[in-house]
């Protein structure tokens, strides 16, 4: 027989209202028909959580809880309380990666909910702030068994960690023709080859790769991620004047000049006295703001690939950074792209290995050594798309300007041929 | 003993085996899409065959029920497929357009309002807060649940000037990441300190290599070896606590919320920006929040009425300028909003540039 249902006089207030309620929810789980483990852990949970909200304050710390093979994924959660809340004193989640894209069919959705409503609370966050299906909610003695059948659905550990991190991408070429790569298959073929490092971390910390199919970084990868990988495109914007003149008329003349024309950045369009628009392709940075306003008229160039940006991060410990560019252009078709794309990244995971310090994200690391020493050591060409504008400071030695001034008119000349 | 079970290292599984068939047919040929009304995409393939996409907003920590319901859903209009946002909507996809408003019809009555396309507001990102994380300040399910509550009308219409990315964050870690408004924790004492239990659970050089403004080094309290904090260099940041929980930094009255504003990740016409405070010192005052919710709405009103079309949150106030976005949203501008972190000169006015 279940026992009652904790007082949440608090969390009760959160059950009105017209949003989908998380505490309706867990008290779905808590009710049950009492045959599964999920009431028990959920009442008791239920008085945690209340517990918190009148005391303002968690009653979580972590552990040492894994599954047999693996050093990350699963993230440990013992209660502070346990001896007023027993029945959740022990509540792991398991991290467990998605499909890129966040793709599901209803089949393996409900496959998922039987496990966890057999193994654990009942509770899955979709998803986590890094892309991990979080399996919220596991007893120590139930973490192997209800990943043993997580693993044999064909569904891999999430990182955790000093690692590699679970990746996020955006829906890409599946569902957006604004991608400029293909965002799901560079995520799985990177991901899948950084397995060791994501189930057996031992970097300095994390290391997170995201991906987005264009400017719009819909995967929010240029700050959240250490390497983040943008779609971008390298000849001219295709313009459909047909398609532009219908968008004039249906905005109007000075709508469209007002949103449009003078919120490009780089003030690359004109409107012509035919309503059709003018591109100056030289001037365009491929921001994408024109093209997500007029989806049927403009499009991106046809010779599309991806840049790299590194060094995204949060606050700790130096301040927030954001990724700056390494790689302004590369193509991403190819096997031998994709070969050439790996390899930069295995290499830019060894530097990092290597060379940071305890603690310390890849940003931090290149703003204590400099971004010419990363890209000497990764063997990657300087661009003038690194940079805002040139050095304002006079202190340094440029002793080796000229060997510097013929490399790069070597550079010029290779390109030229 | 029965033998331990080798995990299968198989990584991510490829994403087309899950994709309903009309995705998978016009993969990388799509040629433009387009939006019939809030919380529908349609997207029109080179073939000429349209997907018709219903997004509707979902709680994120789902129960079992729940999903099974999302599944229900899926099964009967969508050939049982369904994939998630990145915001944790749930997106359904059909090609048959009949089936768009009766779509929208069962997820409204099932509880699920549609919505979050375009110029809205989407669902605020998520962190765990004492639902499950071991160093939280606040609640982010409460939080998120109490706001999107009030901004219910701003997810199901496209009435903003451009969309509107809101974020949470359970402590200064930020997991919640840049957003357009970040309800971040802010913690304004420093961490309280069990000399009893440091040096039996906490890896004391790394903890003092962990503090930003170097606040932490060694001490023998009691006989016992510890750790002790300058509190007058203090930050208050709860950097040591994750490492060291014996430095407890959350406190019922004393970690407050701040928010910040003009955050985004995209290169959309500005480069990304960082999010910038513009206000703290609001109580963390479960289970609704009413103090955070009231600054959120208000700044966002002031937005919706003075942001030109397109302007994120970030790019309107570079036009208005500082002074004009503190005297529109009646927020009082205090010396904590001058950066004095390293770098910090590069957020001073350094020009005769100047609003009256």
């Amino acid at each position: 027989m279940s026992k009652k249902m904790p007082p949440t006089p608090m969390l009760d207030q959160l059950e009105s209202g017209p949003w989908p309620s998380f505490v309706t929810g867990l008290k779905r789980l808590a009710e049950g028909d009492g045959s599964k483990a999920h009431s028990g852990i959920m009442k008791s949970l239920l008085g945690q959580l209340e517990h918190s909200y009148q005391t303002r304050k968690g009653y979580w710390k972590g552990g040492t809880v894994g599954v047999f093979g693996y050093g990350a994924g699963v993230i440990p959660r013992f209660s502070e309380v346990a001896d007023q809340y027993p029945e959740s004193s022990e509540f792991h989640t398991l991290r467990i990666m998605p499909a890129p894209g966040f793709f599901y069919d209803t089949t393996t959705l409900r496959q998922m909910c039987d496990i966890w409503e057999e193994h654990g609370s009942g509770l899955i966050a979709l998803h986590g702030q890094s892309g991990d299906i979080m399996f919220q909610g596991c007893h120590t003695d139930q973490v192997q068994a209800a990943w043993d059948k997580i693993n044999e659905m064909g569904f891999d550990m999430g990182g955790a960690g000093a690692g590699v991190r679970t990746s996020a991408s955006c829906v890409g070429p599946a569902r957006c023709e604004q991608a400029c790569f293909d965002t799901l298959e560079a995520h799985r073929t990177i991901i899948n080859d950084f397995t060791d490092d994501i189930h057996r971390p031992s970097l300095p910390y994390k290391l997170k790769f995201k991906f987005s199919g264009c400017a719009n970084d819909c995967a929010n990868a240029t700050q959240r991620a250490d390497v983040a990988i943008l779609g971008t495109w390298k000849d001219d914007m295709r313009v459909d004047q047909t398609e532009v003149q219908a968008k004039v008329r249906q905005l109007g003349r000075k709508e469209f000049i007002n949103q449009v024309i003078r919120m490009c950045p780089t003030q690359a369009l004109g409107l012509n006295d035919d309503d059709t628009l003018d591109v100056d392709n030289k001037s365009c940075v491929r921001c994408m703001h024109c093209i997500n306003v007029c989806t049927k008229a403009l499009k991106p160039g046809k010779e599309r690939g991806i840049c790299i940006l590194v060094g995204g991060k949060r606050t700790l410990k130096i301040g927030d950074l954001m990724g700056t560019v390494v790689v302004p252009f590369m193509k991403l078709e190819t096997e031998e792209d994709y070969a050439a794309l790996l390899e930069l990244a295995h290499n830019m995971l060894d530097f990092f290995a290597d060379n940071a310090l305890e603690h310390e994200r890849t940003g931090e690391m290149i703003e204590r050594i400099g971004l010419v020493n990363y890209l000497e050591a990764l063997g990657l060409p300087l661009d003038v798309n690194m940079i805002n504008q040139p050095r304002t400071n006079s202190y340094i030695r440029t002793d080796g300007w000229e060997e510097e001034a013929r490399k790069w008119a070597e550079r010029k000349t290779n390109a030229a041929e | 003993m029965s033998e331990l079970r080798r995990p299968i290292e198989s990584g991510v599984p490829d994403s087309k085996q899950f994709m309903h068939p009309a995705l998978v047919r016009n993969y990388g040929k799509w040629a433009f899409h387009d939006r019939p009304r809030p919380g529908v995409l349609r997207h029109v393939a080179e073939s000429g065959e349209a997907v018709f996409t219903v997004k509707a907003g979902t709680q994120r920590q789902l129960d079992v029920f729940t999903i099974r319901k999302l599944c229900d859903i899926a099964d009967a209009f969508c050939d049982g497929h369904l994939r998630f946002t990145v915001r944790s909507s749930a997106e359904f996809m059909t090609t048959d357009e009949s089936k768009v408003e009766p779509l929208i019809k069962r997820l409204e009555t099932e509880g699920f309002p549609v919505g979050g396309t375009g110029n809205s507001v989407g669902f605020i990102s998520h962190t765990q807060g004492w639902l499950h994380c071991d160093i939280p300040g606040t609640d982010a399910s409460g939080v998120v649940k109490a706001l999107m509550d009030e901004l219910v009308h701003e997810f199901k219409s496209e009435e903003m000037p451009n969309r509107v990315k809101i974020t949470t964050s359970c402590c200064q870690i930020n997991c919640g990441g840049q957003g357009d408004i970040a309800i971040n924790v802010q913690h304004t004492k420093p961490p309280v300190i069990n000399h009893a239990l440091v040096a039996g659970v906490c890896e004391r050089p790394a903890v003092i290599a962990r503090c930003p403004v170097a606040a932490i080094r060694p001490a023998l309290v009691d006989g016992k070896p510890s750790l002790e904090v300058d509190e007058k260099k203090c930050v208050c940041c709860g950097a040591c606590y994750p490492p060291c929980p014996p430095m407890q930094i959350n406190d019922p009255i004393h970690s407050k919320i701040a928010i910040w504003v003009g955050g985004k990740h995209s290169s959309t016409r500005t480069k990304p920006m960082f999010h910038k405070l513009v206000a703290a010192g609001l109580p963390n005052n479960a289970p609704r929040w009413p103090e955070v919710a009231e600054v959120v709405k208000n700044i966002l009103t002031v937005y919706k009425n003075d942001a030109r079309a397109w302007e994120r949150m970030g790019e309107w106030i570079e036009r208005i300028g500082w002074p004009r976005f503190f005297e529109l949203t009646e927020l009082p501008f205090t010396k904590y909003h001058v950066d004095n972190w390293r770098g910090g000169r590069a957020n001073l006015n350094a020009s005769a540039h100047l609003h009256f």
